[in-house]
Order: C-alpha cells, then structure tokens, then sequence
C-alpha cells in the first residue's frame, strides 16, 4: 500500500504545485519589475528551460536592484584589509606601519600556491597592522590604510601585459599576481583552478551567470556593464584551460543580460549564452553542471573530473580587465539591498571598506535588524558591521528587526514529511541527517550519509514546516568532524 | 475423542534429543579447542575501579586499564577517578606499589559572564555554543570568549559543569575527572585540563589590548604586564597580549602575582575551588546580565 499512497493523485499535486504556483507568480509579476520584461509570464511557464531536480524558489526581490547601475563608493576614511581574505595561506604583508602607499601597489604577498597577494585599494598611508574582526568571527590580522582623502586616487601601479603573446604559465602567474579569487562567494583563489589535476581533460568552461540568491543582482550588472571584459576573460581562460567551448549560463530572470551577451558574441568562437531555470541553488556549481551538461560529478571530485571548469562572470570579467592591464584587484562590484536599506543598489566598492561605511552611504531605517555578508540563503550573518567588504563578498543584505519574530522561529519536531528530501539539490536525506545531529552522531553523518557532500544551501531549512535549523545543524557536525581529524 | 498416537510424539522427542546433544558435543569440543585463557585478576581489579570509563587515565576504559596495571605498564593510581583507599586495596591484591598520578580538572579560561562581557549583536539560531561561534563568532565583544550556551556542560557525563546565573561554566573540581569531552567540545578551546597543584590562573584567552579590550569585557587581561613584573623571572610572560604563566615553574606561583592585576583577570584559585582576586582587582558589584548593544 505504501507504494500506492505516493502515487495517490492529491499527494503527487502537492508535490507539483508548489513550484508551479511559484513559477506562475515569478511570472505573473510585473513587466516592469523584471530586467528587460521579456515574454509575458504565462508563456514562460511552458516553455521548457534547462535545470536540476529538486531545488526551491525562494522570493528574490531582485527587482529593487537589477536596473540600478554600477555606481562608485567613495573612499571609506580607513580601509581594513584582512590578510586571509581568500581560501587558503595568508598572504604575508610587503608593508611596514607609517608607509605611504599608492592605489593599486602590491602592500602583501602571496605566502604559497593557494594564496594571493593584496594591493592597496587607495592612495594613503599604513596606519597599522592588527588584529581586525571579521565576517567569520575570529579576529585575524588586518592591514589598516588611512585614505588620503584629497588624493585623485589614480591607479599609477600597471604594468600591462599582451595577453594574446602570453604562455599559458604566464597567464596562470599573472592571475595569481593580480590577486584573483572567486568573486562569487567562495573566494578560492582563481588561479588554482587554472591548473586541474593532472589526469583531468578540460574539454568545457562553464560560466557561472545564474546569482540565484536572493536580493543579489551584481553579477546580473557585469553581464549587462562589463560585456566586453567578461568575453575577452572567457577567451583567454578557454585557452589557458584547452576548452573546446564555453556555455555562459545565466537564470532566465535575466533574459537582458542573455540577449546583450548574445549581441556581441564573437561568430568565430564556440561561445555559447543559455538561459536556465531560475531556482535555487541554480548557481551552485554542481548544479549549473548537472543543468546544462547533464553530468554529475562524482562524490569527492571536482568539476575537472567530468572535463568541466566553472568560473563566476564577476571573477572572468575581472580577469578580462586586470590582465591587459596588469593590475591588481582592488575594487568589486556589491549589491546593497534588502527591506531596511533605503536607497538599494549596485555599487564598486574599494576592498576593505567597512559595511558600516557602505550601510552609512546607503542609508537605513532604524527598524535595521540583521545584516548579512553574501546572499541571504548562503551569506554569513555579521555580529559587527565594523567587518570590512572583501573578495568574496558579493552582496550586504539588510533585513528588518520584525522580520525574525521568535514565534517563527519556534521549532518543533520532525513530522518525516519529507520536504527536504525533495528540495535537497544532491539528493542528501536531511531529516536522517538532523535527527542524528540531534543525537550529536556525527561520525555517522559523515560516514554513512554524506554529510560532507552537503555544500550548505539552506533549501532544507527553508522547506522545513517543523522549523528545524537543518543546515546550522550540519555546519555543526561539519565543524566538529574536521577538529576530530585534526 | 480420537486417540492420542504417542508415536510422532516419541519420534519428535527422540529427535530432538539427538539433536541437542550433537550440537552439545560441538560446543564442548569448541570450548576445549578455541579456549583463551583470561587472567581472572582483570575481573577482580575491574571490580574495584569505579567502571565510568571515562578515559582520564588514558586507556580506553576501565578495563584496558586493569589489563595494563596487571602488566604493569600503569600503577593503580593513575586512576585518578577512584578513591584512594580503592587503588590502594588494588596495589594490595596485586602486591605492586599504589603510584601516584596527580589529579587533573577541566579549567576554564574565561570570566566573562554575562554581567561583565558585552554582547555586540543578540544570537537566535541553535543554541549551541558551537553554533553560535559558527554565526560570526556568536554575538559577544569578546572575540575569545565563553559564549555561555554551555556544550561543556551538555557534553560532560559527569555532571561536574553547570552553568551559573551569568551563564559562564562552573567546574565542580570534585566530580570533574578530566576525561578531556569539553576540552574538545568548546568551540573557543577555553577548556584545559591542569593539575590541581597549578594554584595561579589566567581567566582569560582575549589576545586584545588595553582599554579597547575592556571595553569588551570588564575582567579582560589587559596585557599591562604588572603580574610578569611583580612575580619571579620567567613564571609570568605577556605573549600576544596575553599574561601565559610558565607552569614549569609552578613552584614558585604565589599570592603576589595576583595582587596588583587591574581587572581581576589573574586569580589565585583556592583548594574548594573558589577564587581568589588580587588586592587592586576592580569589584564587580553588577548582578544583572548586561544589555545586548
């Protein structure tokens, strides 16, 4: 009988409707809402895009930003500039305190290969080198610059390089050399990527353009703003990787952004822009994979294992225009936004400047509750907003005080709905996994549930009825598993 | 009535009867054939350790540790847990000398509760310190200090943690038996495990300086160094604004290392386990939690 009941017809609707209700209502807004407007909602629904089972669709409220350009930050009166700002080494400071620097002058270096250097985001001078909070809680060591304010701040440190004459070694140093690493949130340092295991063939790259989180729309600006770099990032990578092709996937909330890229698509080069789903985590990498190859990259591997490299447009777009340069990064783009910011929008902001300084510039209304570094699914709540903006932070999302009502927050027990199991994009069983968390069993959610396969999306605890903080759960287990090897 | 036939019945019987004994046959031959001989004594020690497992010898329980007192890799009094005149019926019963291991507990180097530290952002997610140090480091000033969700206290088989009005964790020294679980568990490593003898203690991790770091937290160690100064060479050293106490030179720990402490940060912790603050420490005379910023 069991087997009858999930194909019972009301049930198996249930299933269904859910994201069909959501996808009629992404639709269903209005045309002005959505960047370019294009096609009316209800022919949207038939049309069949690419895309990964399970997911969720979360609100996006992507509206507030996606149509507002790239504006400039000023200069915050003191940048701090995490030395671990990327995954991996912490790059070793190449300054001493009272030092004057120039924009854009290297002022640390890069402690190993899976590391980067730092280059001085304005004109000023080192007012010290300490201990600074940070976004993820621990404080770690910082270089404070004080800005000279009157300064006409220009970029003096290029050396320039011709690309097209450039082996690919060279390439892969002067990525390095510019400090890159992954703008889309991961900060891993771009570099790294340029170099696959050895017994790895890359025959396709992959651009990630889906920004699937909610409220974020910087990436969507690059596309839109930065075409040309983007483009001539994607070459050059093609070419250090040995790709056949390269697919620009981009979520079809920004079909502007698919039809620029399109326009100026070079005819002699197998590039390809295609719309997917928009759905959460479309962006994660796996999941772009699994969209628009169809592959699964094994448990344990990575991307290169099925010939794929994935890239985030802000990162190729960056590579495009610092490389001819030869310039550091210094500035990235970050969208402002949620319901307590007044004014929400794309802007390029000098690394280092504190989320204070950037809320400050915004504005916000004094309902300000939480605030949250990245997007609001993935992104890291602050406990300061005295941390300052780096690499990989794409996004400040300022939520309101009555949004986290402690009613709502009430959780109960698990009723073995099996909602997660559906939104789970890996196919994980997070009810299994949260009832042994409970247990505080976490050598056996690593070894026999995979606990380790789960990259922290949050569409679990976002479908819970129940409340049950999934995800916190697991990055428990996860913290304490990994103090266990040590 | 139909008759009773009795001879299924005899057959089943006999049948049955063969079959055991057969099967019996087996398990004698097996018993003779796959014998281990087992020293008995570990039964009888095992008998007299307090059988909690709880690792602070080292071995992996109760057990493993008789096994390695009757080969005479540990003395009976590396069980730290037992009563003394336990390990010495053992020493007796195995005619070995009873040892001596000093007994260790957990320590926690923070004193910052909720009436003296100050929180900058109020934490909502799991609570669970771990969760909390997860979130952005939880939402106290402090970056290094005890968060006060108490994993140490849910962790401890013990029951020697609880957790007292400012949320901070109280070791009871009689019944921690220095198994090391919260040691491992807190998310800060504010945890260690130390000697009862080591008298002169740090309550404190934050590596931050001067007024900034009490600004955070009212018995903060303020790196001012006046407990190095005033205490013999070497016992006291400020390492990464921090006073760290050299505890190989525990000897000559004493009352005047504590005394002139602005804050209170070093103490002198009694034999009941109360502590002890020096002649200048500031009174905290605050008996309600702090608001959250």
């Amino acid at each position: 009988m069991s087997n009858g009941t999930s194909q019972d017809p009301p049930k198996g609707a249930g299933g269904t409707w859910r994201p069909m209700i959501a996808r009629m209502l992404a639709g269903l807004r209005p045309a002005s809402a959505r960047p370019g407007g294009h096609g009316s909602g209800l022919l949207r629904m038939f049309r069949k895009r690419k895309t990964f089972p399970h997911g969720i669709y979360p609100v996006e409220h992507k509206e507030w930003t996606a149509d507002k350009p790239i504006r400039r930050l000023p200069f915050a009166p003191v940048l701090v500039l995490p030395l671990a700002q990327h995954r991996g080494a912490p790059s070793q400071p190449l300054v001493q305190v009272g030092q004057e620097v120039v924009r854009g002058e290297p002022i640390a270096q890069a402690a190993g290969f899976v590391s980067v250097p730092m280059h001085a985001p304005a004109t000023g001078v080192i007012q010290a080198i300490d201990l600074a909070p940070t976004p993820e809680g621990p404080r770690t060591m910082a270089i404070y610059l004080k800005v000279y304010q009157a300064d006409p701040q220009q970029v003096l440190f290029d050396t320039g390089h011709d690309i097209d004459s450039m082996t690919n070694e060279e390439v892969v140093a002067a990525v390095q050399e510019a400090g890159l690493v992954g703008l889309g949130g991961a900060a891993f340092p771009s570099h790294v990527k340029l170099m696959p295991p050895k017994d790895a063939v890359i025959d396709t790259v992959i651009v990630n353009g889906c920004e699937c989180e909610p409220y974020l729309t910087c990436d969507h600006r690059v596309m839109l703003e930065q075409t040309d770099a983007l483009l001539r990032g994607i070459r050059l990578i093609m070419r250090v990787t040995g790709a056949k092709r390269a697919i620009i996937g981009v979520e079809d909330n920004k079909l502007n952004a698919v039809e620029q890229i399109r326009a100026k698509l070079p005819a002699n080069l197998p590039i390809t822009a295609e719309a997917v789903e928009s759905k959460y985590p479309q962006g994660a990498e796996k999941m772009l994979i699994k969209s628009l190859l169809g592959k699964e990259v094994p448990v344990g591997g990575l991307p290169a294992h099925v010939g794929v490299a994935v890239f985030n447009v802000g990162t190729l777009a960056q590579i495009g225009d610092l490389l001819p340069k030869g310039r550091g990064l210094i500035e990235r783009v970050v969208t402002v936004s949620g319901p307590a910011v007044t004014n929400p929008g794309n802007f390029m902001v000098p690394i280092g400047t504190p989320v204070r300084f950037l809320l400050n510039h915004v504005g916000t209304k004094p309902t300000l509750g939480q605030v949250i570094l990245g997007g609001a699914m993935m992104g890291m709540s602050v406990s300061s907003v005295d941390v300052p903006i780096t690499k990989g932070v794409s996004g400040v999302v300022a939520l309101e005080q009555d949004e986290d009502d402690p009613a709502r927050r009430q959780v109960y027990a698990c009723i073995k709905c099996g909602e997660c199991l559906k939104a789970c994009p890996i196919n994980l069983n997070p009810s299994m996994l949260g009832e042994l968390a409970q247990a505080r069993e976490y050598g056996v959610m690593a070894q026999d549930f995979n606990l380790d396969q789960c990259f922290e999306c949050g569409s679990c605890a976002y479908v819970c009825p129940s409340n049950i903080p999934l995800t916190q759960y697991f990055r428990i287990a996860k913290s304490i598993n990994r103090e266990r090897k040590n | 009535m139909e008759p009773i036939l009795i001879e299924p019945i005899l057959t089943a019987v006999g049948f049955m009867t063969i079959l055991g004994l057969t099967l019996a046959g087996i398990l004698v031959v097996a018993n003779k054939r796959l014998y281990v001989f087992e020293d008995p004594r570990i039964d009888q020690v095992e008998d007299l350790l307090p059988r909690a497992n709880c690792g602070a010898c080292g071995s992996a329980g109760c057990r493993q540790f008789a096994e390695s007192v009757i080969r005479g890799d540990a003395a009976p009094g590396a069980c730290t847990v037992n009563a003394g005149s336990m390990n010495q019926l053992i020493a007796d019963f195995l005619g070995v000398a009873v040892g001596f291991a000093e007994r260790q507990v957990a320590r926690l180097a923070c004193a910052g509760g909720r009436h003296v530290a100050y929180t900058k952002a109020s934490y909502r997610g799991v609570k669970s310190c771990r969760g909390a140090a997860l979130v952005s480091g939880g939402g106290k000033g402090c970056s290094w200090g005890c968060l006060g969700f108490g994993d140490c206290m849910t962790v401890c088989d013990f029951g020697a943690i609880t957790l007292d009005s400012f949320s901070l964790p109280i070791v009871d020294t009689q019944k921690c038996t220095a198994c090391g679980d919260c040691v491992e568990v807190c998310p800060k490593n504010l945890l260690s495990l130390h000697p009862v003898s080591h008298r002169l203690w740090v309550a404190c991790l934050s590596h931050g300086i001067g007024d900034e770091a009490e600004a955070d937290c009212d018995v903060v160690c303020t790196a001012c160094g006046r407990c190095a100064q005033d205490s013999p060479e070497g016992l006291i050293e400020v390492k990464g604004n921090l006073a760290v106490i050299d505890y190989s030179k525990n000897a000559l720990a004493s009352h005047v290392a504590i005394e002139r402490c602005p804050t209170g940060a070093i103490v002198w912790l009694e034999a009941d386990g109360s502590k002890l603050k020096g002649r200048d420490a500031k009174k905290v005379i605050r008996k309600a939690a702090l608001p959250t910023a």
